[in-house]
């Protein structure tokens, strides 16, 4: 089994990533350069965190022109695992590999703080094995992370059963307080008709040691590693 | 050499260059000759305030700067401590204040920028930033403006960056609202052997430029940050440079991974004075010259003259001295970040700094005439004597409800909960924050060791206003004691001077008493000072900020496990002061926000009771004793107790607690901000009692964690009852009020 | 020749930026503002093309690179 980060100019997150997988997790894993043209070899890719690109034109608006985005493609189409997140996520919707874009948040100011995520659905390889209304609590930091998609096209996402986390209250209640960006529908995650690919906006990498406060991110690292491992 | 401009050097055109006549004489004499027009630009950035310290040089030379953990002391990009396993703490604090002030969210930015090259041009990767901020009366609309675009320009260049920022402080007070100060504090982890710096070392081995392309930006950004501001400075936009984020964070990669091939010799970033400071310092601390063709510099413009590529302080460039031989394995990894390594130059013998444009030679001064010689002032002082200080404070009318006083106190701007600022700063990137924000000092662990590092800034405007000997050292105590309530012990220290005019001689009253407090305490504290920054002429129409000495101290913390923070953890835990409290509250927050005065004597700080109080800290720490430490400052023992009771922004643990029986009145009492205290928790009593006994450091029990009131008793009568949850309103009020304006 | 490109987000989406510039201009005494959208906007310079091919070009790459068709909308002018 073998997870690639894959490395944009202007990822922040990507050693973030590399750590959880490599050394909180055990996986073997490995960097894969933006200007690498396959992701051979690789069982599952992960998109970090950043501003790849500055977000000079929009986030992730760039970035999806690499490479290594064409092979991301491929290996998707295929069934290979893609995880994106954060800026991640935002690089998987401008390659059109996940649903929706991303306004500025309704406060118009970058948000860092700890949110509670609800997860939705358990038939992704992210959140294989847990339950459907766990909430888990992790960072998010980003200033364009409000989920957008006309309304059709939402119950759509919904009806596919499509939306994999919300933000909620710790009790995992929906409240208009605790959705921070303003999202639609509190969509924190989303995955692609085929559950292979999947995008959040909260980072659960910085959650996944008890040493800085809270370990409940690495359930979600657990849950890649173990289904990987099985198929 | 070409001549263009000599002879048509006049009084307007020195006034300009901001150089005085008698300046202009040394650098006669310095080169044999008259200058032309680019050498006179290259001495005017070299010889500003900024770059060559003149005012403030022979003054900092009395600040301690040597101990077994220093690595590199003062003088280079940023100072060094050893922490063991093999690492290195890379850290300096540095002002943005002028460019922030006519430009908020450049400024800002460029600020960061600027501090977050100076580490990773060491060889360390940035992985901490704290903020030191100050800003006028926050009622007045101007202030909010400043204080949005500096935040939000702090924000956007740390967060897309991705270096996490921990804390800082952000402080109101009318002096600083026609001059802002944005201190900026970077923190880096290099390998203890594989710290660079910036010398030209080595006959015959290339100059390389790496980075941003060169413009007309900023030009005079050196001089404009010595000048006093006046009417019009707001037209003076033109000089402030743009920061590009995004190039700075392929720099930092592509720099540290060039680093790694042994290649690169020295390297130094272009800061204030661009090419001229790089140049010209690097080539002196190697003791050899440099000679560098501006026709190679990558150009933004077209036209530029050797003057303006000179004095250009375009953003995210770098200059290095490589290897000779060894030139692709430099250009190579550049090329893979899609960066171009420019060969402009080489190092030569002799100590001159030579500029040519193509062939024509544009400039030749020897380089230490424009660094180590550059012109030190002693300039006239007198004892700054306030005579607000002396005011009575005897006779403070008592008030009737201590509990709606400890209310006003938490809800007042300069204590108050500050998430609707630093929520803004990504401040868990890089997944190594133990404490982010909000506590006494930020603390991150140290990737494959057991360590972790804390850091605070601090500095009470107030009281070095008030005395200003005694506010410094007040500054580097709590700073101190700020990492102690982490668990750490403090290592090394950073300072950032800021200051209004120094030719007045009241003003350099301040800065040389301020010095001689700073070295006095990090002398009695153990914390060498490896390196900050001066900024002076912080003053608009004459009117001068308060002396701002802002301390940045780092300390370790063996074992990350013991890490603490100042909130209480556990019904039951027993709580305690340690230290006494005196009657001071001249200079306090108290008297401010209640009483609407600044005066009186700051309190007296006993640095020997300081490093007591330190010293057990960091043992009661290590040994595992402490559930949670704050210190005791703004706002007194009320505030702290206060916020003991808050986790992060919401409601935790109340406590029971009878203060000592005192002689003080119970408002001073409860609000003097006397140092060397601290409010801990613990489920250790006894052995923290014995710790304490056998340091010497006072160590009174006051009562229980639990419940959800706080409930101050002193000597068996109530000084005031209050639900956590009120004082949480309280002291997250400010939030609600700005986001309803 | 000079190509322009604005690009704003479509009339259904909500525009932050644009409502908090809107409610700082009321609240200077702006009141005459009925509502304010932010956008980006892009000179693009060509070399050797005419201009109806020119316009193409641009259109093509507004389309694909400089706007999300998902949230904003775009108009080029060419000159």
């Amino acid at each position: 089994m073998k997870i690639g980060v894959v490395v944009f100019p202007g990822s922040n997150c990507d050693h973030d990533a590399y750590h959880v997988s490599k050394h909180v997790c055990g996986a073997d894993t490995r960097f894969v350069w933006h200007k690498d043209a396959d992701v051979k070899g690789l069982d599952a890719v992960i998109l970090p965190g950043g501003f790849s690109y500055g977000d000079y034109l929009r986030t992730g608006g760039i970035a999806r022109f690499s490479p290594v985005m064409k092979a991301v493609g491929e290996f998707a189409a295929k069934g290979g695992t893609v995880i994106g997140i954060c800026n991640g996520f935002q690089i998987l919707q401008e390659a059109g590999l996940l649903p929706g874009a991303m306004l500025r948040n309704r406060t118009t100011k970058f948000l860092s703080q700890p949110v509670h995520v609800r997860v939705e659905r358990t038939d992704t390889p992210f959140t294989a094995g847990l339950t459907a209304g766990d909430v888990l609590t992790m960072p998010i930091g980003h200033g364009e992370g409000n989920f957008y998609l006309p309304d059709a096209d939402l119950d759509r996402l919904e009806g596919e059963g499509r939306v994999v986390f919300r933000y909620a209250r710790k009790d995992g209640t929906l409240d208009e307080a605790s959705n921070p960006n303003g999202s639609a529908r509190a969509i924190a995650g989303v995955c692609n008709e085929g559950r292979n690919v999947i995008g959040l906006m909260p980072h659960p990498e910085r959650a996944s040691e008890a040493a800085l406060g809270c370990a409940d991110g690495v359930k979600l690292f657990q849950a890649l590693t173990r289904v990987l491992q099985a198929a | 050499m070409s001549s263009a401009g000599s002879g048509s050097i006049d009084t307007a055109v020195l006034e300009r260059h901001g150089l005085k006549p008698d300046e202009y004489d040394r650098i006669k004499a310095a080169l044999g000759r008259e200058p032309n027009l680019t050498e006179l630009g290259l001495f005017s950035v070299m010889w500003s305030e900024h770059c060559s310290y003149k005012s403030s040089r022979i003054h900092l030379k009395t600040l301690p700067t040597k101990g077994p953990r220093v690595l590199q002391g003062p003088g280079e990009n940023a100072g060094a401590v050893d922490i063991g396993d093999g690492l290195a703490a890379v850290f300096k604090i540095e002002s943005h204040n002028h460019p922030s002030y006519i430009e908020p969210y450049q400024g800002a930015a460029t600020g960061v920028g600027g501090i977050l090259r100076d580490i990773f041009t060491m060889g360390a990767r940035p992985v901490a930033v704290l903020n030191s901020l100050r800003f006028g009366d926050l009622d007045e609309e101007k202030t909010r403006r400043l204080l949005a675009g500096v935040v939000a320009g702090i924000g956007g260049y740390g967060n897309a960056f991705g270096c996490p920022t921990l804390g800082g402080e952000v402080v109101f007070e009318p002096c600083y609202a026609k001059n802002p100060l944005v201190n900026a504090f970077c923190l880096g982890i290099a390998k203890k052997d594989e710290i660079f710096l910036g010398r030209a070392e080595g006959v015959g081995n290339p100059v390389f430029y790496v980075g941003a392309k060169t413009g007309r930006d900023g030009i005079h950004g050196a001089t404009m940050a010595s000048a006093e501001f006046g009417e019009g400075s707001e037209e003076k936009r033109p000089t402030v440079q743009v920061g590009d984020p995004f190039m700075e964070k392929i720099l930092l990669e592509a720099c540290l991974e060039a680093m790694k091939t042994g290649a690169i010799i020295g390297i130094q970033d272009m800061g204030a004075a661009g090419l001229t400071c790089s140049t010209s310092e690097m080539g002196s601390r190697a003791g050899n010259g440099i000679e560098i063709n501006i026709q190679k510099v990558p150009k933004r413009e077209t036209g530029m003259t050797a003057y303006e590529v000179m004095l250009s302080e375009s953003q995210e460039r770098m200059l290095l001295v490589a290897e000779k031989g060894r030139e692709k394995e430099v250009i190579d990894v550049f090329e893979k970040w899609d960066l171009h390594a420019e060969a402009i130059g080489k190092v030569t013998k002799g100590k001159r700094l030579k500029v040519y444009d193509g062939k024509t030679l544009e400039a030749d001064v020897p380089n230490e005439a424009l660094t180590d010689q550059a012109p030190v002032y002693d300039r006239p002082w007198v004892e700054s004597v306030n005579p607000a200080a002396a005011e009575d404070l005897s006779a403070l009318i008592k008030p009737s409800d201590l509990g709606e006083v400890l209310l006003k106190l938490l809800a007042a701007p300069n204590v108050s909960n500050k998430r609707w600022i630093y929520r803004q700063y990504d401040s868990t990137v890089r997944t190594n924050t133990m404490i982010g924000p909000g506590s006494d000092a930020g603390v991150i662990r140290i990737k494959g060791t057991k360590k972790a590092l804390a850091m605070a800034t601090d500095c009470n405007g107030r009281f070095c206003w008030l005395d200003p000997a005694e506010g410094a050292r007040l500054a580097v105590a709590e700073a101190c004691r700020n990492v102690a309530a982490a668990g750490a012990v403090p290592i090394g220290a950073t300072n950032c001077l800021n200051f209004g005019n120094p030719e007045k001689p009241e003003i350099m009253g301040q800065l040389v008493a301020a010095i001689r407090g700073m070295a006095e305490a990090c002398v009695a504290l153990d914390v060498p000072i490896t390196g900050g920054n001066v900024s002076l002429y912080n003053e608009t129409d004459g009117q001068a900020i308060y002396p701002t000495p802002v301390i940045g101290v780092v300390g370790l913390i063996e074992d990350a496990t013991r890490a603490q923070s100042s909130w209480f953890k556990q019904a039951g835990d027993e709580v305690y002061l340690l230290g006494t409290t005196g009657d001071d509250v001249g200079g306090s927050e108290y008297l401010k926000a209640v009483h609407r005065r600044v005066a009186g004597r700051p309190p007296k700080l006993d640095l020997k009771a300081e490093k007591r109080l330190i010293d057990l800290m960091g043992e009661a720490a290590a040994a595992g004793l402490l559930c949670s430490a704050h210190d005791a400052s703004d706002g007194g023992i009320a505030v702290a107790l206060a916020e003991c009771c808050f986790v992060k922004e919401e409601a935790g643990l109340g406590a029971r607690l009878d203060l000592p029986a005192s002689a003080l009145r119970p408002d001073r009492q409860l609000f003097s901000e006397t140092p060397s205290r601290m409010v801990v928790s613990t489920r250790d009593g006894a052995d923290l009692e014995t710790l304490a006994h056998h340091h010497g450091v006072p160590c009174a029990r006051l009562g229980t964690v639990g419940g959800d009131q706080l409930t101050v008793s002193s000597g068996g009568d109530t000084l005031f009852d209050l639900p956590v949850v009120k004082l949480l309103e309280a002291w997250t009020s400010l939030e609600r009020r700005l986001s309803q304006r | 020749m000079k190509a322009r490109v604005y690009v704003t987000l479509k009339k259904s989406v909500f525009d932050p930026q644009g409502k908090t510039i809107h409610d700082a201009l009321a609240s200077m005494g702006y009141s005459s503002v009925a509502d304010v959208r932010q956008g980006k906007f892009f000179e693009v310079s060509l070399e050797g093309v005419a201009a109806a091919a020119g316009k193409k070009l641009v259109e093509e790459i507004a389309h694909k690179v400089l706007a999300n068709p998902v949230i904003e909308s775009y108009t080029v002018e060419v000159e």
